[in-house]
């Protein structure tokens, strides 16, 4: 006989509960995780050695952790900054989850640090869907990908709170036409803020610390439509109870 | 590529759902995945099948049941298909007060599994 189990469970809920729960823990102890997020080579390290130097020559308490699929360089450089610093070495997997983060972090984290910036692997694809317990999600694009990218990556576009364009100091050189990808991060996540970037010209640098002690003060200024979900969004599956009956063709 | 992730959190959860039911071998998961889940269909059902080996999923059919990205302007009341890539901003009067109704879901719906020969009456669902 055919039986069937009306499951109706996300498929991250483990990994959302988990980023909750750390969330809750870090808020507990003065800590706000940022997220930084972007392809390979967009600049995420060049940007945040500057960041974190900023931070430390203004005496705000940071940290830094970065994950990559190998090499311990991204950390080596980050270390100049002369803040605490971890490299995480994700064996093969292409994102961070909540849980591997959390784990991380026990021992770790110096008590007092107010901002954890946490450098997600080089993908725009995977890391996008794993809730990291972070305040601030930041997608950084630089201007030798092109303008299209919020289109081709909507999912992670559309739920920064913070896009940031790298590299403006070659922006020139490769006819980027700034006008069009803010258009485009427009479409995907209309209201988001775009700023400028670049670690060689200097323009930009202290922007990303500022609104992420903004947003561990008050929470991020921007709310993203893909996070604001609606209410009659459950409407669908409620209408699915009644059809339970009507799945498992079978199948030996 | 985090499809073989996702595989792995489906199986966790519906073995973790259907032992203590008695199942032995799931016949099929039917799966909903919204058009801005950020996860390719093909990729999970090929990830899945690899997955699945040697666990009470072992030749299970993935059903997957493709959500079409829908958006609401608070300001105009107006809702559209967001299209892909997503539309998100108001078509109507360009507002950005939008919520999303549907498009990110990734869950599972349900599973099926045949009974053994001599069945246990007394499994009710959850
Ligand atoms: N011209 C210019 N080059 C930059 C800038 N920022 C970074 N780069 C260069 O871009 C390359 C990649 O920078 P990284 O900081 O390593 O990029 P990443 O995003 O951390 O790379 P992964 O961690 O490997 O994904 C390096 O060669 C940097 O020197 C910038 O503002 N201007
Ligand atoms: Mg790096
Ligand atoms: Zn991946
Ligand atoms: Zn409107």
């Amino acid at each position: 006989m055919c039986r069937v189990l009306d499951l109706q469970q996300a498929v991250l809920a483990k990994n959302d509960a988990c980023a909750h729960t750390l969330r809750e823990e870090l808020a507990g102890r003065g800590t706000a995780v940022v997220n930084l997020l972007s392809s390979p080579g967009s600049g995420k390290t060049a940007l945040l050695e500057r960041e974190l130097t900023r931070a430390r020559e203004r005496g705000v308490p940071v940290a830094a952790l970065t994950a990559d699929l190998a090499t311990e360089n991204d950390a080596v450089r980050l270390a100049r900054s002369g803040v605490p610093v971890k490299q995480v070495l994700t064996d093969g997997l292409c994102h961070l989850e909540a849980e591997m983060l959390g784990g991380h972090l026990d021992g770790w984290l110096p008590a007092g640090t107010r901002l954890l910036f946490v450098e997600n692997v080089g993908n725009l694809v995977c890391p996008a869907s794993y809730d990291l317990g972070e305040t601030l999600r930041v997608v950084l694009a630089s201007v030798t990908e092109g303008e299209d990218k919020p289109l081709k990556y909507p999912t992670a576009f559309g739920l920064a709170h913070l896009v940031l364009i790298t590299k403006t100091d070659i922006a020139a050189a490769v006819d980027f036409d700034e006008a069009a990808f803010r258009a485009n991060v427009e479409r995907v996540n209309p209201g988001a803020e775009v700023v400028r970037t670049s670690v060689r010209a200097g323009e930009g640098v202290g922007v990303l610390l500022d609104r992420a002690l903004a947003a561990r003060e008050g929470g991020p200024a921007h709310i993203p439509v893909m996070t604001r979900q609606s209410h009659h969004a459950h409407d669908a599956s409620a209408d699915r109870v009644g059809h339970r009956d009507t799945v498992g063709s079978s199948r030996s | 590529m985090h499809e073989m992730s996702i595989a792995l959190a489906v199986i966790d959860q519906v073995e973790s759902a259907v032992r203590p039911a008695g199942a032995t071998a799931v016949s099929s998961v039917r799966l909903q995945i919204g058009e801005l889940a950020g996860v390719v269909p093909d990729a999970l059902a090929f990830s899945f099948q690899l997955a699945c080996e040697g666990t009470v999923l072992a030749g299970a059919e993935l059903i997957t049941e493709p959500i079409a990205a829908r958006a609401r302007c608070a300001a105009c009341d107006r809702t559209w298909p967001a299209g892909m890539p997503p539309r998100l901003s108001c078509p109507g009067c360009g507002g950005a007060r939008v919520e999303l109704l549907s498009g990110r879901e990734l869950r599972i719906t349900d599973v099926s599994w045949h009974d053994a020969p001599v069945p246990t009456p007394t499994h009710e669902e959850r």
